[in-house]
């Protein structure tokens, strides 16, 4: 009995040391969070032309940059730098879309073509002018003001050309080919509504088939397309170059993918050039920025040189701008295609909803 | 059930307060709580509704309702509700024998194995769905079975996320169980199967419809799982209000069906509470020693163990897949937790992240503790007039309701309604675990709850006419029974705070992201090593949840609660 009420009393004191312990030094609250708690409202609403504080830039869960990189802007601009990045591409701009009468950041980055048409509609970005042009092509047509595009990322269908050449075996080319018996249960895709490359192949299709897209997707399936959640889903779980138990050798991914398929010297991928969707991302300055100042130099910063040249590595796109330096084996091991597929934003947003529906439908027949 | 016996209630010294008076104390005492709901909850789910049925600033709930009529969703909605419906009774049904050989037989290593079973729990769903499709994809060592992509898969994996609810629940009641009427029931003549259906599932049903309930709106919310394991071709409600969303930025439609969970969860969780309804009060409470296992109880230790199996294979693929490096076997994925990965992908290594995952778990089970233990408190007080138990009843449903509500509703609602002072909550570092603690809340609520209702009221009288204050009453009735269930509560909601991926992948900074955030960031990008060391951390996500959940059950005191 004693020795139970021992054992209780120094199990209790126990617990509540620990209790205690975790409580004043691990919680967030007590532990001293990561110093940016102190969030200064920006002192800059005045208008002047003033310097310093915070610019906060909202983004997508894949934005990333050195923090070197970082650490000199802040420097040279007097502003702190806050990145707030969570979601895809979508969830990005759902959440500019809804905020847009009382913005989470000052800028934004992240918004591509695929869904521009959507934040700019809300009314979410304010006019922007940046010192450096980026080249035309990858304006908007509407909307140019206010977005400005940072980067370019083509998906392309990729191929295991080792898995080709083993089994002695022409890798397919276009994206008629995919239809092919020949190569009949080999290709994987992530779907459409769930990802944001499969939305990307899926528009290529829709640029290359007009409104006959249906039939070609019906074509698909019945040659044993396996269309599946998220990139990385076709990727890890079924390409055969990238997963151990993978048996499909054609799937869904980016131009600078084969990049990173590099063993000895050689790459044991290829992006199919002829297959491809161009994504451009884009920046912008938030309407109701607090700071928007520091938004502006914030875009500027980002089509500086070594930004640019940053990009590859960092987030596995191309720069838009002509003077930036792309990674040597990128020009050996990631060609861009010359002539990728587009779909007008303006024709995007009129039918992403009916395309999706439609696209559905077709899938679970 | 007839627990009213009035006349065998010793009536305490002081005039029993007015059943208005008790009601209004009762309405104090959760004013707390209903407000940090309310705040956290309601308000921006309500928000977020209103903008689908708000269109160009009027009022115009037509459209939505029209949403309703369209085929598509009445497909939705069903497949929602038979997957959902199926995985439940099969982890109640594979759930029980395993909760009562681990509970209640001294089976060697059972603590481990209980802490095992919690594990698949809290791992992000992207990495036991790729894990899984390993398993089952054409190529994996269990591809021949076919299931990659179809609604069996779906409820497999629904299962397997979902059985460590019941196992822990059903188990801590059946624990603290009086085993003599069943003795009793033998005695005069019971078969062990009369036994187990007259005696033991009465007094367990509270426990059982209570993680049933809650497996069950686990189960029609979620998200990761079934768009991982089913494919496009599948969608549930939640998948759908998510693609509503963010990818057609059809906001009436996704309001329609948000309005839809609701309603059914509201309906569900009246319904549960009615079959919950509380077990006989004099039934003792004492804690049953385990027992030797017998030649009799091999059918319940063959299917515990055949579900312990089932859980590891999935795990089992996931540290195979950590460990293989190149053509061989080796450490390096987990060597390379401590650095930013193949060309700098995050911003924090992984053990930086893992250390703000266990920070933030700390805060979240803390409030999850504070405001579940208050609640439960309050719904399991013996009610006095049948108004003052409708008022605890409803109660008891309101804030079970995180648990039924699409979390991209919450999470864009958070956005769109917590943005003004004095309630600017987006940039908060205390959003995050506010959000978690809001995930476990329920779970600590039904952990809780059960016991404290099963605690015969007249102890508190008792004491209370012995001159003990309401706190003291409180130390010495009731503390020592509930102190068990509230580690197990603890360690559950620590455990749903490591493993929270949605809600904190949705509010996190980047700065400081939990675990989960960065092993998803990790398997997004291309690179072998990259996905490696996603594999590794998810290893060691599982390997510190078991730690975690170990040291709970080592903590807890098998003596108390003994008289």
């Amino acid at each position: 009995m004693l020795h139970v009420r021992v054992r209780a009393a120094l199990t209790a004191s126990s617990l509540a040391s620990v209790a205690a312990l975790s409580l004043v030094g691990c919680s967030l609250a007590g532990g001293g969070g990561d110093g940016s708690t102190a969030t200064e409202p920006s002192a800059s609403s005045s208008g002047a032309e003033q310097r310093g504080g915070t610019v906060v830039l909202a983004t997508h869960e894949s934005f990333h940059l050195p923090k070197k990189l970082v650490r000199a802007f802040e420097a040279e601009t007097g502003y702190d730098l806050e990145v707030r990045a969570a979601g895809d591409a979508g969830t990005l701009a759902t959440k500019l879309s809804l905020t847009a009468d009382n913005p989470i950041a000052d800028a934004a980055f992240g918004v591509d073509n695929t869904f521009a048409s959507r934040p700019l509609g809300e009314g979410a970005f304010a006019e922007v002018t940046t010192t450096t042009t980026p080249p035309a092509e990858y304006a908007l047509p509407e909307g140019g003001d206010r977005l400005v595009p940072i980067d370019s990322a083509n998906v392309c269908v990729n191929v295991d050309t080792a898995w080709f050449e083993q089994e002695g075996l022409e890798p397919p080319r276009t994206l008629d080919d995919l239809a092919d018996d020949r190569y009949r249960d080999l290709f994987v895709t992530p779907g459409a509504s769930t990802s944001s490359p499969g939305m990307a192949f899926f528009l290529a299709t829709v640029a290359a088939f007009g409104d006959s897209w249906p039939d070609y997707w019906t074509q698909l399936l019945d040659n044993g397309t396996k269309v599946v959640d998220g990139w990385e889903d076709a990727y890890y779980g079924d390409f055969t170059a990238a997963s151990d138990n993978g048996t499909r050798p054609i799937v869904v991914s980016y131009d600078s993918s084969p990049a990173f398929t590099v063993s000895g010297g050689r790459t044991t991928t290829a992006a199919l050039l002829d297959t491809c969707f161009r994504q451009v991302e884009y920046a912008g300055v938030l309407e109701g920025a607090d700071n928007p100042a520091g938004a502006e130099a914030l875009v500027d910063w980002m089509l500086t040189d070594e930004v640019q040249s940053a990009l590859p590595e960092s987030m596995y796109v191309f720069p838009v701008m002509p003077g930036a330096t792309v990674p040597e084996d990128w020009a050996e091991f990631a060609p861009q295609p010359s002539d990728p597929f587009e779909v007008d934003p303006a024709e995007i947003d009129a039918n992403r909803e009916q395309w999706l529906t439609d696209w559905t439908d077709v899938i679970s027949r | 059930m007839s627990l009213d016996t009035p006349g065998l209630v010793p009536r305490p010294a002081t005039r029993p307060p007015r059943a208005s008076r008790r009601i209004a104390g009762l309405l104090a005492l959760a004013a707390a709580p209903v407000l940090v709901l309310g705040v956290l909850f309601v308000l921006p789910v309500a928000g977020m509704v209103a903008e689908g049925f708000v269109v160009d600033g009027r009022f115009a709930p037509g459209a939505v309702l029209d949403v309703l009529a369209r085929p598509r969703v009445h497909r939705v909605a069903w497949f929602t509700v038979w997957t959902s419906g199926l995985a439940t009774l099969l982890a109640v049904a594979v759930g029980l024998p395993a909760a009562y050989a681990l509970h209640r037989l001294a089976l060697p290593g059972r603590t481990a194995v209980r802490a095992a079973l919690l594990v698949p729990f809290v791992l992000p769903t992207v990495v036991v769905g790729v894990a899984f499709r390993q398993l089952l994809g054409e190529g994996g060592p269990l591809g021949f079975l076919g299931l990659d992509g179809t609604p069996v898969a779906i409820v497999c994996g629904l299962v397997f996320f979902n059985v460590a609810v019941v196992v822990r629940t059903v188990g801590v009641a059946w624990e603290s169980l009086d085993p003599r009427p069943g003795q009793a029931a033998a005695a005069l003549g019971a078969s062990p199967w009369q036994v187990l259906r007259t005696v033991t599932l009465p007094a367990l049903r509270p426990a059982i419809v209570g993680s049933a309930s809650i497996v069950f709106l686990f189960c029609a919310t979620a998200f990761g799982i079934v768009l991982t394991l089913g494919g496009v071709r599948y969608s549930t409600v939640e998948t759908e209000i998510y693609l509503l969303t963010t990818t057609v930025f059809d906001l009436q439609a996704a309001a329609a069906l948000s309005v839809l969970q609701i309603v059914v969860v509201v309906c569900l969780l009246a319904l549960s509470a009615r079959l919950r309804a509380t077990p006989d009060p004099t039934a003792q409470r004492v804690v049953t020693p385990v027992r030797a296992v017998r030649r009799s109880d091999a059918p319940v230790v063959v299917a515990t163990l055949l579900v312990l199996a089932a859980m590891l294979l999935p795990i089992l693929t996931l540290v195979l897949g950590s460990l293989s490096v190149g053509d061989g076997w080796g450490l390096d994925n987990y060597r390379a937790l401590t650095t930013a990965g193949d060309d700098q992908v995050l911003l924090v290594p992984v053990t930086a992240a893992l250390a703000t995952s266990l920070r933030t778990a700390v805060d979240a089970m803390w409030m999850a503790l504070l405001v579940g233990g208050v609640v439960s408190l309050i719904v399991t007080r013996r009610s006095h007039s049948v108004g003052e138990r409708r008022v605890r009843s409803t109660l008891d449903g309101f804030f079970m309701l995180p648990l039924g509500v699409s979390a991209v509703t919450l999470g864009f609602g958070f956005l769109i309604t917590l943005d003004e002072p004095p309630l600017d909550l987006r940039d908060s570092p205390l959003l995050v675990p506010m959000a978690q603690a809001l995930v476990a809340l329920p779970l600590v609520v039904r952990t809780l709850a059960p016991v404290l209702g099963g605690i015969d009221d007249r102890q508190r009288q008792a004491a209370a006419s012995l001159g003990a204050s309401p706190w003291r009453t409180l130390l010495t009735v009731d503390l020592p029974v509930v102190w068990k269930p509230m580690l197990a509560a603890c360690g559950f909601a620590f455990a749903v705070s490591l493993g929270e991926f949605g809600a904190t992948s949705f509010l996190a900074r980047d700065t400081s992201p939990t675990l989960p955030v960065v092993i998803f960031r990790l398997i997004g990008h291309p690179g072998e090593m990259n996905y490696g060391m996603a594999l590794a951390a998810s290893v060691v996500l599982a390997v510190v949840t078991a730690v975690v959940v170990l040291a709970v059950e080592r903590l807890r005191v098998p003596g108390v609660g003994a008289f």
